[in-house]
């Protein structure tokens, strides 16, 4: 039998800089295969060309042994390819069966449309899976794994034969993921070919069957995941050795620098109580909704407070927002760097200096010499790889975004660094250079408190864990305690 | 040009450049409205032997002043993601406000008037920052949508202009006042003066100090500014503020040309000021734009309309082609969002 999807030599380029060179992509039936690269490696380009959203330079697409040429990604579709994208596009006022069948509702006479067959279709489609979901629900009111699960029954309900998950898993929490891997296992099952697209080794090397890796454009490696460690992907997919993922050359001192006292916000944090010590790393461990994002929000004076006492080197505070944070040396990366991060039709000097603008003005003038020098000395620390700092921040890579952000934050030079999620949708390389300055962070007297959902990063990175649980604290580890199951054991 | 000037201008260069070099289209795209500019005065200067003359010139530029002092606020409102339907009202009531101390006539109801031009022109301006308070209050406290409550303010400072002037004319200005609208300095008129200055002040402002950085992260996000420290809310209400002030300006500028401030007077300035504002290239989402873009844009729309009025060109047509340019400029605008 032909391989449902078998592409070879694909190339593309975009005003004569090459964004794909060469892909090549083997997906048999019942299988999951992982593609695997880092940013600017080419999948999206191999992706959207698959989807007929891109035109191609060159190369073959088959589906079952026969060629194809798609113009549209509705002609994609037709011929049973589907794609769930990264970003998430519902209609949130409309309810999921509205939206899985947008466009192509089931009608009576005059146009109106057959709301019972709807809901009916899309229930079963739903049941059919065990996705745990109303057909009549609105969008709005769902979690974002549900919506994620709502987009890929949608790309069920066209009958795809080809499924291509694109980073399913980077708005979920761990049991959130479990659901999904499920569906996943259910579709695998049932004859359905599935293309994998994941930052997250650890969930290659759980779900994936086979992987492909490119690097810069270009087809490199690709094989069954039982012939293949973790350690010799990560060389594959960065073209050199990585010694080790994380990088953590930090001791904590004894010295306690910020203590809160029944911390509590008006949403998500109830009567929470921890020390953070001098040049230590405290991970922040809990289950989507369990209060994770709060606590720091509330950190930073970003929810409205209800009750609890903060200090800082012994001295009690009132923070009541960013600019009292601030001013007590804490700075703040949140979780979605697009969201609250950066301001990406702003340049990276801009971003860079944006919380440091009062220090780099005089009388409201900006001093435009110093804004520069500030702005190349952290591109410089940080190695920010940009080609040059007018550049527009929305042209960077996620790496290299979430390094403005932490840029920004250094500049104000903070004693404690709250961080959330710090290597989200950020490409394997990167990952370990952001660990690398949050180790130097800590190393130099910095402390860090670090929510992730991302078991092995707390486990690599963490020098202590609280675990929340419905906003409070559920368990506390030190390292030398710490293992993913008793993470998962008292999150759960 | 200034450093931040350069450091702005470099942005948008690397932005359309990166991948393609200096294309034709990148060059339209980037100079477009400036190359349509000079496209026009070119061709104007080609079939009609007055426009380039020195008089001409001179009240081109002097006609676009009002347009463009109230557009130059309707840019930082639009630079924040907001909107300020309410100008062209608040400009008749700041006019019906100075106009009532400025005047010699005896139906004027305030006592003692006429006072000294200075104290008719910092109670107009005042009329015009209060009118702007109030809209950049609601906006920025209560997060009401500036669209709805510039619509509000539209109509409540017209009503108010109504009111304090009687629905009737304020005649009779004083000389003194009228010389803001009518007196010129070296020939060349005070209006144009005081255009280029707002507009020296402004682009100041934008590029080069920390309110113009705070008024650009903001629009382009508020979120992002927030956590980062800034004081949203502030800058948000000040947008209003300024825009009300320039409205004042703008309001006793065509008082003092005409001699008398009209109640009706500025009835849908808001939308030609809208309009070189987007035509300058600033966009509506926020955070991208120039105040310099803004003045071209107004001169673009002054031209074009002298231009037609030069070829006796019903002005009726002059709507239509407004109509088409601004359509035409926002598609610019697009396509260049497109590539990037």
């Amino acid at each position: 039998m032909p391989p449902l999807l078998e592409v070879e030599g694909l190339s593309k380029s975009f005003s004569g800089s090459p964004a794909l060179i060469d892909g090549r992509f083997r997906l048999e039936a019942g299988t999951v295969h992982a593609l695997c690269g880092g940013n600017g490696a080419g999948k999206s380009t191999f992706l959207k060309i698959v989807m007929g959203i891109h035109d191609r330079d060159g190369g073959t697409i088959r589906r079952n042994g026969r060629e194809v040429v798609f113009s549209s990604p509705a002609e994609a579709l037709q011929n049973g390819i589907a794609i769930v994208e990264q970003e998430l596009s519902p209609v949130p006022a409309m309810t999921v069966a509205e939206n899985i069948y947008m466009g192509r509702e089931p009608l009576r006479s005059f146009g109106r449309i057959d709301f019972a067959t709807l809901n009916r279709q899309t229930q079963d489609l739903l049941d059919g899976f065990g996705f745990a979901i109303r057909a009549t629900d609105v969008m709005m009111d769902l979690t974002v794994a549900q919506t994620q699960l709502v987009e890929i029954a949608k790309a069920l309900s066209y009958d795809a034969e080809v499924i291509i998950l694109d980073e399913p898993t980077s708005a979920l929490g761990e049991a959130e993921a479990e659901h999904l891997f499920d569906a996943i296992a259910t579709l695998k099952n049932r004859g359905k070919g599935l293309i994998y697209v994941s930052h997250r080794l650890s969930e290659i090397f759980s779900i994936a069957d086979h992987y492909t890796v490119f690097r810069d454009g270009r087809f490199v490696e690709d094989g069954a995941i039982g012939d293949i460690t973790k350690d010799e992907l990560i060389r594959l997919i960065v073209g050199r050795p990585l010694n080790e993922e994380f990088v953590k050359e930090n001791t904590p001192a004894d010295r306690v620098v910020l203590r809160a006292e029944g911390l509590s916000a008006a949403r998500g944090v109830r009567d929470l109580s921890f020390d953070l010590r001098e040049g230590e790393i405290l991970g922040l461990y809990g289950l989507m909704g369990s209060g994770r994002t709060e606590v720091l929000d509330r950190l930073f004076g970003l929810s409205d407070e209800a009750g609890g006492r903060l200090s800082i080197n012994g001295q009690p505070v009132r923070i009541s927002g960013p600019s009292d944070a601030m001013s007590a040396g804490i700075a703040y990366v949140t979780e979605d760097r697009k969201q609250t991060g950066l301001v990406l039709s702003s340049s990276v000097r801009d971003n860079l200096c944006l919380s440091s603008l009062d220090r780099l003005s005089r009388l409201g003038v900006m001093r435009s010499r110093q804004e520069a020098e500030a702005a190349s000395r952290m591109i410089r620390e940080l190695g920010i790889r940009t080609a040059s700092d007018a550049l527009t921040v929305a042209n960077l890579s996620g790496g290299n975004q979430q390094k403005v952000v932490l840029g920004k934050w250094f500049m104000i030079a903070p004693r404690i660094l709250l961080l959330d999620e710090p290597t989200r949708g950020v490409d394997v390389g990167a990952k370990r250079e952001i660990y690398r300055v949050i180790s130097d962070f800590a190393r130099g007297g910095g402390s860090v408190i670090m929510v992730s959902s991302e078991t092995d990063e707390i486990l690599g990175m963490a020098d202590r864990v609280i675990v929340l649980k419905d906003g409070r604290k559920a368990g506390e580890l030190a390292r030398s305690q710490l293992s993913a199951e008793e993470l998962l054991h008292l999150a759960a | 040009m200034t450093r931040a000037g350069e450091a702005m201008e470099l942005t948008m260069q690397t932005r359309t450049t990166t991948a393609r070099g200096w294309t034709a289209t990148s060059v339209i795209q980037r100079y477009g409205i400036f190359i349509a500019l000079l496209l026009l005065c070119l061709t104007l200067a080609v079939i009609n032997d007055n426009f380039l003359s020195t008089r001409n010139l001179l009240n081109v530029l002097r006609q676009t002043s009002i347009n463009g002092i109230l557009a130059i606020g309707m840019t930082f409102v639009i630079l924040t993601r907001g909107i300020d339907l309410s100008v062209g009202s608040v400009a008749a009531f700041a006019g019906v406000v100075a106009a009532s101390l400025a005047t010699t006539s005896s139906t004027g109801m305030i006592a003692g008037a006429p006072y000294p031009a200075l104290v008719a022109i910092l109670a107009g301006l005042a009329a015009g920052v209060a009118c702007g308070s109030v809209s950049g209050a609601i906006v920025a406290r209560f997060n009401v949508p500036a669209f709805v409550v510039t619509l509000g303010m539209l109509s409540a400072a017209r009503g108010l202009t109504l009111l304090y002037s009687g629905g009737r004319p304020i005649p009779a200005l004083t000389e003194e006042f009228r010389w803001i609208g009518t007196g010129s300095i070296w020939g060349i008129p005070v209006p144009i003066f005081l255009l280029l200055g707002t507009f020296a002040v402004a682009h100041f402002v934008l590029t080069q100090t920390r309110f113009g950085r705070h008024v650009y992260a903001v629009g382009g996000n508020p979120h992002a500014a927030k956590v980062s420290g800034l004081p949203v809310r502030r800058i948000r209400f000040s947008v209003y503020v300024i825009a009300g002030a320039l409205a004042g300006l703008a309001g006793m500028l065509l008082a003092a040309r005409t001699g008398s401030a009209l109640p009706q007077a500025g009835i849908a300035y808001e939308l030609d000021a809208i309009a070189a504002v987007v035509i300058g290239g600033t966009s509506l989402a926020g955070g991208v734009g120039r105040v310099s873009g803004t003045l071209i844009g107004a001169l673009l729309i002054g031209v074009m309309n002298n231009g037609l009025d030069l070829m006796g060109v019903e002005s009726y047509y002059q709507q239509v082609i407004k109509g088409i340019l601004i359509v035409a400029a926002v598609m610019l605008d697009q396509s260049k969002n497109k590539q990037d």
